[in-house]
């Protein structure tokens, strides 16, 4: 019986692995690689490559940049409701992407919560390169708060009171102890929170739209190619696969990532909000 | 003038620290079980802490609760040795010991830390952190410097040695110090006025001498290591004092006593032998060796209730083995009787 039993658990790994492996392969095995690499060249391909990378770059660079000390004042506060915090920042998480543009839409759009403000103001979002880079960082940003709190949290707190004692002010207690000990997952958030704001599609197509050059971004690309050139879509396809590839490879060779990704998986694995 | 004056009270969950103290141009340290508060009394004086009262270093105030002054800690002149000594992980032994103020080669020479100034604290022994957190918190020249159980955190077989290292090196240092420990014997060795901290009170202070001689209550008494046995005590005929322990042996003190008291003896007082012996003692304890533990060249023997200081050599001459029996004497001038009140 239990020789059967393990045939069985094998085989079924076995399926498991066909299961995700073959359809990867099948994006390389469809078209001749010579003919991949041509359609990589059209100007669609070309066009949204430009606008993800420049969206991308731009959102990820402001998740960054407000996310990091956002986190380290989350992390090491100590305040009423910082667990509905936690639990709101969340919230965007568990959003079909779908909801998340409509609720950009309404919010920034030309009608929306705070569209008379920018309209007064001149500045026309919707449909914009703007749109994008807004969606991308509305869905990069709590994946990347979340696990940036997580590590801050990590940090031993005598550390930081060591550095107190030793007359730093707050901002180089931050810089030269905090930052630099939550580097790690600092770094493995970061990368995990770029590649789901380079794969992001439903908030983007309802709130930007899906113009080529302008709001078409890689995934948009995509969708676009799939009904005018199937062998453009299958390059866009082979070259996330190559990004998620190197991605996946970054995280296991660089050890503060490693152990901080492992870290974080546990925390939200044991998180009873998610 | 008072380098270092605190009278502070700091609400703790279970109790509340009410400590009153000031201290020179020397070393005094805080001794007491953990959870008195010793910490927490450390963090409050180096800011890290909420705390109500005053404290004041050399005239100036770092808290005064009547003026709202509190000082946050970056603004505290305050060199704080951390209990596992919270060395920074990421910097080398240099970089740690110059976070506070640069450029302090001579310290690193100082304290034997040149050869190591590339090394990551990961790659010290513990006398070397230690060291190199010593050295961190005078690096900025602090005018009060705080030591969080310094010992601690090294194994038995290395301690001696850098407490020895420790005490020169405080000396040297040479401003009020404050060194909290839960070992009596650390706290002699390090200090010159040791005090007593019990559920956030101060018991007792004065120099290790003082408190051997004179402990305030049997808590100090345990604490300096005597031997501690409870009874009720009568005047006798003859001047002395007869305390009855519960177990019906008779115990003699020149000291005056009356009613529920306890007998204080140093284990270095008392002596074994095998038979009771014809000498000039008073007392005498019959019982069995429960156990014998060799610290250095000295041999510490529980037999009854009472634990003895003898040579290795005496234990040796005597033939004592676990399980055999002995007479544990002591002289009525070196027993000293307390009022019961704890």
């Amino acid at each position: 019986m239990k020789h059967a039993f393990a045939v069985t658990a094998v085989a079924a790994a076995a399926f498991a692995l066909a299961f995700l492996i073959l359809p990867v392969l099948a994006l390389f095995l469809r078209v001749p690689p010579g003919d991949l690499i041509r359609a990589l060249g059209t100007p669609a391909a070309q066009d949204a490559l430009v606008v993800s990378i420049k969206t991308s770059a731009i959102a990820h660079a402001a998740v960054l940049l407000i996310g990091t000390p956002a986190a380290y004042a989350i992390g090491r506060g100590r305040f009423r409701g910082r667990a509905l915090l936690l639990s709101l920042i969340e919230l965007p998480l568990v959003l079909p992407p779908a909801v998340a543009g409509i609720a950009l839409l309404v919010t920034f759009g030309r009608l929306g919560l705070l569209g008379g403000t920018l309209n007064a103001l001149g500045i026309r979002i919707g449909f914009t390169q703007a749109a994008v880079i807004l969606a991308v960082a509305f869905v990069e940003s709590p994946l990347y708060l979340r696990a940036a709190i997580a590590s801050f949290e990590g940090v031993d707190g005598t550390l930081l009171d060591a550095a107190r004692t030793l007359r730093a002010r707050p901002f180089r207690v931050f810089a030269r102890v905090a930052l630099p000990l939550a580097a790690g997952g600092l770094g493995a958030a970061s990368a995990l929170a770029l590649a789901r704001g380079l794969g992001e599609f439903g908030a983007t197509l309802l709130f930007a739209g899906s113009l080529q050059g302008v709001t078409q971004t890689l995934p948009l690309a995509v969708y676009a190619q799939f009904e005018v050139n199937l062998d453009t879509a299958l390059a866009i396809g082979a070259e996330f696969v190559f990004f998620g590839a190197a991605l996946l490879l970054a995280l296991k060779v660089i050890p503060g990532w490693t152990r901080s990704i492992s870290l974080w998986t546990f925390r939200s694995a044991s998180s009873p909000s998610t | 003038m008072d380098p270092l004056h605190l009278s502070l009270d700091v609400p703790l969950r279970e109790f509340a620290l009410d400590v009153e103290l000031t201290v020179g141009r020397e070393v005094v340290a805080l001794v007491g079980p953990s959870g008195a508060g010793k910490t927490k009394l450390l963090r409050a004086i180096a800011g890290l802490q909420v705390a109500r009262g005053r404290i004041s270093v050399d005239g100036d105030d770092w808290l005064d609760s009547t003026r709202s002054i509190d000082l946050p800690a970056e603004e505290r002149s305050v060199g704080l040795v951390f209990q596992e000594y919270a060395l920074f992980p990421h910097l080398t032994v240099r970089k740690n010991v110059e976070f506070g103020r640069k450029g302090e080669a001579a310290l690193l020479e100082r304290f034997g830390l040149a050869a190591l100034a590339d090394a990551k604290p990961r790659e010290l022994s513990g006398g070397e952190r230690q060291r190199v957190a010593l050295a961190r918190a005078l690096a900025p020249d602090p005018a009060v410097l705080l030591l969080d159980e310094p010992l601690a955190a090294l194994d038995a077989h290395t301690r001696g040695e850098v407490r020895a290292e420790l005490q020169l090196l405080l000396r040297e240092a040479d401003r009020p110090t404050l060194v909290v420990t839960h070992d009596f014997e650390d706290a002699a060795t390090l200090a010159t006025r040791v005090g007593v901290l019990v559920q956030g009170h101060l018991r007792q202070v004065g120099s290790p001498a003082e408190l051997v001689a004179s402990p305030a209550d049997p808590f100090v008494a345990t604490l300096t290591g005597a031997n501690v046995l409870r009874g009720r005590a009568r005047a006798i005929l003859t001047g002395l004092t007869e305390l009855e322990l519960p177990t019906g042996e008779l115990i003699r003190s020149t000291d005056p006593a009356e009613g529920d008291a306890v007998a204080i003896v140093y284990p270095w007082e008392v002596t074994l032998s095998r038979t009771p012996p014809d000498d000039s003692a008073q007392n005498h304890i019959a019982g069995v060796v429960a156990s014998l533990v060799p610290v250095g060249n000295r041999v510490r023997a529980r037999v009854g209730p009472l634990t003895a200081e003898i040579t290795a050599d005496s234990s040796e001459r005597l033939g004592l083995e676990v399980g055999g029996s002995a007479v544990a004497s002591f002289k009525a001038t070196a027993t000293r009787l307390l009022r019961q009140n704890s």
